[in-house]
């Protein structure tokens, strides 16, 4: 540390070289943000699942509906505390592209069942009194409480064969785990249970909390069991398996995301480790003036290793700072695109154990060369 | 015309004498190859996705589903519905029978080889015309399904691509037990991500009565589209978008492939500011090495334009070799992989290569040449306006 002062005057010996190379570190550890957060955000939500919850759907697929008869033979197995249900009702507002998730659900029973989701007590009675009131993550399309909402629904046609519902903004909940998506619209199961031209009497699948003190790998095969050999066979995971399955579908994601972090940071190594072994190079004999003035081998190395970790530390730093910014800013304007999107903390950590060893890896050779110099040679040739 | 003959002398002086920077002037490489790797490797995804969505729309067949549906699977149409569109004019008729296919869409759940884990995969009740519809299906292995049999066949791309799907061999969904009974081709398109049975199996199975989701029909030529559209739009007794199938699949294919755009350009173009700074760097430290050089050609009466023009050709030949060196690995490690992902606007499993297309290719190599000019220019400058004095003096 009493070094501080040499290593940042030496860093900056080549203003314009220092700079370019920051920038460069800048530019990989602003990548590295946003892809992270991105592929966060195909995970589905596997970091927010509980793991006391399981969603019990179709065998054959999700888009099979099971009949709404299961919810009370599933809450009397052994091991259930508690269950309800959601559908996909696959609207949009006013144009196609403003689709966003609307599910048809038990009001209280479902906000009983993500205890993360929060809501005003007053708004959730206001909602679950209202036949065709729902509620909304906040900024959803700027609507406020009490605007009427047409949603077209490219499924469910009603009995008189209109296709857009009206809804009445009965309330807006926010989620306390800030990982977790808001994107979407809730609303009363019974009104769309009446109205609806079809399917009527099925729900999409059910979500139900584990008693405390059960095993809910046990519980789930109890279910499944319990309605093997029937017309609707069910299909009992956890809330994180369930996700982990929807994320695997879009395919390998992540390691498309690491094979191009990859090809960034080899680049973003050579940019550095070519920075360092200039800088080295131009500076042999003042190196071997500190080791003729009693700098030790060690001490030398220390000075070089910490200029490279200094610089790419900088960079790395910068490019973190607005890569955060940026997937704040892509969070509230494009959420209802691609929800979920979240700079992890261990995304933050991996970044920072990159930073270390990119900064180690790069100055390791340049620095060993420092050390090796031989206080003689060093001086003839300045 | 002299200072051309300088240009060009220069120029070859700085070219011939660039192997001896070659550590420096590498980095600079590297950097370009791995922005225009990346670009072509991100965006072969879409261009990929795209051309197997879009083969397998054509302009001649039309698909009909339920107003306002999104998608196959958001649609259903009774059977008084199909027998309307059946009717309709503008659908080609063989003899007096129409070409026409009514289809129920539903996905089934099978293991995907590459993950070991349950993907959506399409599984298409098809009627007697879905081969007089469809341009270039046919059969490649086993036979055709026999109508009124649990019966199956899989696309080719399904087959490699999802397990237990073996001609001759057995899959079980839900409670239904389906024989494999051959394989078709389909010109690389979205169908071979497919599983077909006959329709009537299918409405059996789910229990959808006569009801199915889409009805495609060939029409007598592109233009009869309108004369379609029309006939049912002005019938009181049906409530149907007719689309050219064309139309359809690009629509199908739009979400997907504009989010590979949306991410993928951005960040193609961050790499290159990241890339422009390596260059710069590299260039910098070119024009300084060759400091000495310089300045005994402009005292031996060289302008400062050759030198400059020699600076930005260095670092643009430079860029090229890295922009060449990263679009052929990409085209060498991704064009043709083979994947599959779950298409959200069909909730579906899509099979599809990458394609490093030459037009991706080109754009990498603009993107490469802009890399070079841009970090060539600035050292370039610094070159040009070197005080001849002062740098003789260091030697």
């Amino acid at each position: 540390m009493k070094y501080l002062g040499l290593v940042w005057r030496n860093a900056w010996r080549k203003k314009a070289r220092t700079s370019l190379t920051m920038l460069s570190v800048m530019v990989a550890f602003l990548l590295f943000a946003l892809l992270n957060a991105i592929a966060f955000a195909f995970r589905s939500g596997q970091d927010v699942a509980d793991a006391e919850r399981l969603v019990v759907i179709h065998k054959i697929s999700l888009i099979n509906p099971l009949p709404i008869s299961y919810e009370a033979r599933i809450a009397a197995t052994p091991g259930v505390a508690e269950v309800t249900h959601a559908s996909w009702f696959g609207g949009y507002y006013q144009e196609p592209r403003n689709q966003f998730a609307q599910f048809p659900v038990d009001a209280r029973a479902y906000f009983e069942m993500y205890p993360e989701l929060d809501i005003e007590p007053g708004q959730l009675e206001s909602w679950a009194d209202n036949r065709i009131g729902a509620v909304v993550g906040p900024e959803q399309f700027g609507w406020t409480i009490g605007d009427r909402i047409p949603i077209l629904s490219t499924i469910w046609p009603q009995t008189d064969g209109e296709r857009t519902w009206e809804f009445e903004l009965a309330g807006i909940f926010s989620t306390s785990d800030q990982r977790g998506s808001t994107a979407y619209m809730l609303f009363n199961y019974d009104y769309f249970e009446e109205a609806r031209a079809f399917g009527k009497g099925t729900v999409g699948w059910y979500i139900l909390r584990v008693a405390p003190g059960a095993n809910p790998v046990e519980v789930a095969q109890a279910i499944d069991e319990q309605f093997a050999n029937s017309p609707n066979e069910t299909e009992t995971s956890t809330e994180a398996a369930f996700a982990a399955s929807f994320a695997k579908q879009f395919g390998n994601i992540a390691l498309i995301v690491q094979l191009i972090l990859g090809a960034v940071f080899f680049t973003l190594l050579l940019v550095a480790g070519n920075t360092m072994s200039q800088s080295v190079r131009e500076r042999i004999p003042e190196l071997a003036v500190l080791k003729t003035v009693g700098f030790s081998d060690g001490s030398v190395l220390g000075i070089v290793l910490s200029e490279s970790i200094l610089i790419i530390a900088l960079g790395g730093l910068l490019g973190l700072g607005l890569g955060w910014l940026a997937v704040q800013g892509a969070a509230s304007s494009m959420g209802a695109m691609l929800p979920g999107i979240y700079l992890s903390g261990p995304a933050i950590l991996t970044a920072i154990a990159i930073i270390i060893g990119a900064g180690i890896l790069a100055g390791i050779f340049p620095a060993l060369k420092a050390m090796r110099l031989s206080i003689v040679d060093a001086l003839a040739r300045g | 015309m002299k200072v051309i003959n300088q240009i060009a002398a220069v120029t070859a002086l700085n070219v011939r004498n660039l192997p001896q920077r070659l550590g420096g002037s590498l980095v600079a490489i590297v950097g370009v190859a791995a922005v225009v790797l990346v670009f072509a490797a991100v965006l072969s995804m879409a261009a990929g996705f795209e051309r197997t969505m879009v083969s397998a729309g054509s302009e001649d067949t039309a698909i009909v589903m339920r107003a306002g549906a999104t998608a196959e699977l958001n649609s259903g149409l009774g059977n008084d519905d199909v027998q309307i569109v059946r009717n309709a004019p503008g659908v080609l008729r063989d003899g007096d029978e129409p070409v026409v296919s009514p289809e129920l869409y539903v996905v089934v759940d099978i293991v995907k080889k590459s993950t070991g884990d349950d993907a959506n995969v399409p599984l298409r009740g098809v009627g007697s015309g879905a081969f007089d519809v469809r341009s270039g299906v046919e059969i490649v292995a086993g036979r055709m399904f026999e109508e009124g049999r649990n019966e199956l066949i899989v696309g080719r791309a399904a087959q490699q691509e999802f397990a237990g799907l073996d001609v001759g061999g057995e899959i079980r969904f839900g409670q239904t037990t389906w024989n494999v009974v051959g394989v078709f081709a389909a010109n690389g398109s979205v169908s071979e991500s497919e599983l077909w049975t006959d329709v009537r199996v299918l409405q059996t199975m789910y229990r959808r009565g006569n009801s199915v989701q889409s009805v495609r029909v060939r029409l007598e030529s592109p233009g009869a589209l309108e004369t379609l559209g029309t006939a049912l739009a002005e019938d009181p007794r049906i409530e149907v978008d007719v689309r050219s199938e064309r139309d359809y699949y690009a629509s199908q294919a739009a979400p997907l492939s504009q989010f590979i755009r949306i991410v993928g350009y951005p960040l193609t173009v961050l790499m290159a500011i990241g890339a422009v700074f390596g260059a710069l760097n590299s260039m910098y430290a070119s024009v300084s090495v060759r400091g000495k050089e310089i300045a005994t050609l402009r005292a031996l009466g060289f302008g400062p334009l050759p030198v400059l023009v020699s600076t930005i050709v260095e670092s643009t030949l430079l860029a090229l070799v890295g922009g060449l060196a990263g679009g052929a690995l990409a085209y060498v490690a991704f064009n043709g992989f083979r994947v599959s992902t779950l298409n959200g606007a069909s909730f579906s499993q899509v099979v599809f290569d990458f394609a490093v297309t030459p037009e991706l290719l080109s754009q990498g190599l603009v993107a490469a040449l802009i890399i070079g000019l841009v970090g060539g220019f600035f050292p370039a400058l610094r070159a040009a306006r070197l005080p001849v004095a002062q740098a003789l003096r260091e030697l």
